[in-house]
């Protein structure tokens, strides 16, 4: 069985508490403030406060331990590529030089470079549990009144939630596909070449388009045939008017917000520097 | 009699893409309060027809429309399709395909979000509607965690949740329905006529089974034009079915077999109602001792062997103990409700699955540690949806596409090929663009891509899925011929007819666990595996009882026989 990647996670918590709007819009406030600020101080606080949060939902890291490997690894390809490209950057930006040795012409290692790559590497462990958050406390159901809310249109929103609704189905044919095909003899495993290999999944791909096709078909049929798409707006059965406990969590963010930009950028430079 | 709320008037339809028009010259009126059904084999015209009435034609099918058509008074090309159904509530043939909203609730609610409404009424529209149609203890539910049955329950829901309808459409409700299920469907929309008086239509092919509502009124379409409309008992006194090849409930077929004419005042239309004269009675019993026992040849070599065979899938247990043996030349079907883990057991014997415990032997031999592809030498394994199979574009190349990835040189190839093409009644098409094929045509090219491997066994799920009686003999008829070259055949089925009519054992299962292994016959006159397994007693058995005739098995081997020799005269 394919490995529950990303999906809801039913708990009784805080975080799931919380309307999927508040949580979306704390996100994106969170996520903008982590990519404004190179302030170590305040990233190392976002930091602590995103563990807390991710605590309080009650959601164990081991259960997104796949999700969390992709995203670790991705972070791992991210500080390489950063350092082969410019390894000079953290130089650059904190204008000083204290260098650790060298490797080979320009690619030496520096505390500045060093310090440069942690600030980014932060930045990530700040941004990813509340992403994630999001994602797997929200029920899907509002997931689309959600993104509705915050001005994406219905039409987009309901599309994005029938996406993550059908997936497990898509796996499942995918799946059911693959073993018909493999029992034709088209082999999957490592023991074709790559350019076979790669020939041998557009075999699964065509009947997977074309059944998913009709899904699709069905699908648009029945929601036509019952009013969507006759007006400009619509409402949501599952949308959750906003509690207290939304306002005060939407308030308090704002604040934070307000302030992270006021100290980021009260001296005129987005990052902090140690080595002044 | 209430007012007309439908009016046809000498009303065509031609799709764009096609030729020649769909509908020809439909005059046709529905009152208000009617219960209607619409019956007519495939392309026939009758969903053409429901779309109209939905709005589905011509705002989303487009084509050229002459004539009237008025619905309420008004005529449909001056209304949208949101007008539409604001009158006409649809519910749609997938059932699960239809599901937009992921809870009970959700899902009833689509149409009220797109209508605008707010939260509050909406709740409480919601709250009632799961009343009306009896799940309002599921309403957080997950669809996904609901029976069939209850899964009718809340699609009937999503469509009462606009309370002025003044028309519910059912669209082929009994297809992909196990028996038992499509009894219930049926007898829901009875349920729902009586609470509220709607206008109810029902489109369908099937029609002993759809007969379990009270129809005021049957259509019979054929070739997009009405050929009767009558009431039903009218219809199964006349001989307006077989012209259409709309297959005609069991118990009147057998009567008029036997050389009895059915008169409408029997009222034929319920088995257990249906007056029986004396004459009738007599000559049911001197048909049937016509009866000659037609035994088929079997070699009875053991072929397939499972031996407490266990498989669990995420610590479910899906399949237990089973054990059982097929024999080299049988057809043979396995039967059981969704979820019994029918498709399951045909996986592991495939490979596709690995079982946890217990010996699978081909021939003498144990193949459970083969992989897949060994495996699909000997043991085929054909899809319900061909569209989940098919992956080339060019019929040759798709029945080609096993053998090339066996290096099996492409002279070989050829001759094969076809030759399987051949048997399949393909072979004209043979460079022909799949896409060009019909669904039947593509159901034979599956089975032709299996085939030209040449296996022992074929495994086919559900082969006759949604089709009409006449595309059900073609394809069923072929398989059967396919079997006296020697391929054994294992149907994973809930279709009573298939297993009766082709097929000379049934393996019932229940939950993973075998409960009978047995001649259809058998199992279908028996009320407790009938029960246990979702299927329904068939009518033929009643029919024997009430005409007093001796062996009701006997005479239902009878009726098969008989039935089929006359379909063979079809071809």
């Amino acid at each position: 069985m394919a490995v529950k990647m990303l999906g809801y996670f039913e708990r009784s918590s805080v975080i799931h508490q919380l309307s999927g709007f508040t949580k979306l819009v704390i996100f994106l406030l969170w996520s903008s403030a982590a990519m404004l600020t190179y302030d170590t101080r305040i990233l190392i606080i976002l930091f602590i406060l995103s563990m807390i949060i991710f605590k309080l939902s009650k959601v164990q890291l081991k259960e997104i331990r796949y999700v969390l490997m992709l995203i670790l690894f991705f972070l791992l390809l991210n500080n390489i590529a950063i350092y082969l490209f410019s390894p000079q950057e953290g130089v650059k930006i904190y204008g000083s030089s204290h260098e650790l040795f060298s490797i080979y012409g320009r690619y030496n290692l520096t505390l500045e470079q060093l310090f440069y790559q942690f600030n980014v590497t932060l930045k990530y462990f700040v941004v990813t549990p509340v992403a994630l958050l999001f994602i797997i406390t929200t029920h899907p159901s509002e997931f689309a009144a959600s993104l509705n809310k915050i001005g994406i249109s219905y039409k987009i929103s309901i599309a994005v939630s029938l996406a993550l609704r059908y997936l497990p189905d898509i796996q499942r044919d995918f799946r059911t596909i693959s073993q018909v095909q493999q029992a034709r003899g088209v082999d999957f495993s490592k023991n074709e070449k790559i350019t076979k290999r790669l020939k041998n999944v557009v075999s699964i791909m065509m009947p997977l388009i074309f059944s998913s096709l009709d899904r699709i078909d069905t699908i648009s049929q029945a929601m036509e045939l019952r009013s969507f798409g006759k007006h400009k707006k619509r409402t949501w059965y599952s949308e959750r008017p906003l509690s207290k406990l939304d306002w005060y969590s939407l308030l308090i963010s704002i604040f934070l917000f307000i302030v992270i930009i006021i100290v980021t950028f009260h001296d005129g430079s987005r990052f902090y520097n140690p080595f002044n | 009699m209430g007012k007309p709320i439908i009016s046809f008037q000498q009303f065509s339809f031609k799709y764009h893409s096609q030729v020649e028009p769909t509908l020809k010259n439909i005059t046709l009126t529905i009152n208000q309060g009617e219960k209607v059904l619409i019956l007519g084999p495939s392309g026939s015209g009758k969903s053409t027809l429901a779309h109209c009435l939905n709005g589905l034609v011509p705002f989303s099918f487009k084509g050229e429309m002459t004539g009237k058509l008025t619905i309420k008074g008004k005529e449909t090309k001056d209304l949208d399709i949101f007008s539409l159904s604001k009158i006409v509530g649809t519910v749609l043939q997938d059932t699960d395909g239809q599901f937009i909203g992921l809870s009970v609730g959700e899902d009833i609610a689509f149409t009220l979000e797109n209508e605008q409404v707010a939260l509050e009424p909406m709740h409480k529209i919601v709250q009632e509607t799961t009343q009306l149609v009896g799940v309002d203890s599921h309403i957080d539910y997950s669809i996904h965690e609901l029976s069939g049955g209850l899964k009718q329950r809340v699609s009937l829901g999503g469509v009462l949740v606009e309370q002025d309808l003044d028309l519910l459409l059912f669209d082929e409700p009994l297809a992909n329905l196990d028996p038992a299920t499509g009894q219930y469907a049926m007898k829901l929309i009875d349920q729902i006529h009586q609470k509220q008086e709607k206008t109810v239509i029902v489109i369908e092919h099937r029609l002993e089974d759809a007969l379990q509502l009270e129809f005021d009124r049957i259509i019979v379409i054929d070739e997009g034009e009405i050929v009767s409309d009558t009431s039903p008992n009218q219809l199964l006194a006349s001989n307006v079915l077989d012209k259409v090849h709309i297959r005609e409930p069991l118990y009147t077929k057998a009567l008029k077999y036997s050389g009895s004419v059915i008169h409408p005042d029997q009222n034929p239309q319920h088995i257990d109602q249906f007056l029986l004269t004396e004459t009738n009675k007599e000559r049911l019993n001197t048909w049937q001792e016509h009866y000659q026992k037609e035994e088929k040849p079997i070699d009875s070599k053991p072929l397939l062997n499972l031996d407490q065979v266990n498989f669990s899938y995420e610590d479910k247990k899906v399949l237990t103990d089973l054990s059982f043996t097929i024999q080299r030349g049988e057809m043979i079907s396995l039967v059981g409700k969704n979820g019994a883990g029918k498709s399951t057991l045909a996986k592991v014997i495939c490979g596709f699955e690995k079982h946890s415990s217990g010996t699978i032997e081909l021939d003498g031999q144990r193949i459970d540690q083969e992989s897949i592809f060994k495996r699909a030498n000997r043991i085929g394994f054909v899809l319900q949806n061909p569209n989940q199979m098919i992956s080339k574009h060019l019929i040759f190349d798709e029945v080609a596409l096993g053998l090339r990835l066996r290096n099996v040189s492409e002279k070989e190839v050829e001759r094969r090929v076809h030759k399987v093409l051949q048997v399949c009644g393909l072979y004209p098409f043979r460079n022909w663009p799949i896409s060009a094929l019909s669904f039947g045509q593509k159901k034979r090219l599956t089975v032709a891509s299996i085939l030209v491997l040449e296996p022992e066994i074929i495994i086919l799920d559900e082969p006759t899925a949604g089709q009409d009686l006449k595309h059900f003999t073609e394809i069923m008829d072929f398989l059967e011929q396919l079997n006296h070259l020697g391929v054994t055949i294992i149907f994973i089925t809930h279709d009573m007819h298939l297993m009766l009519e082709y097929t000379s054992r049934a393996l019932v299962l229940v939950d993973g666990q075998l409960i009978a292994d047995q001649s259809p016959v058998d199992v279908l006159t028996n009320d407790l595996w009938i029960e246990q397994a979702h299927l329904k007693r068939t009518s033929l058995f009643d029919l024997a009882i009430k005409a007093e005739v001796e062996d009701p098995k006997q005479f239902i081997n009878h009726f098969i026989s008989y039935d089929r020799k006359v379909r063979k005269t079809w071809q």
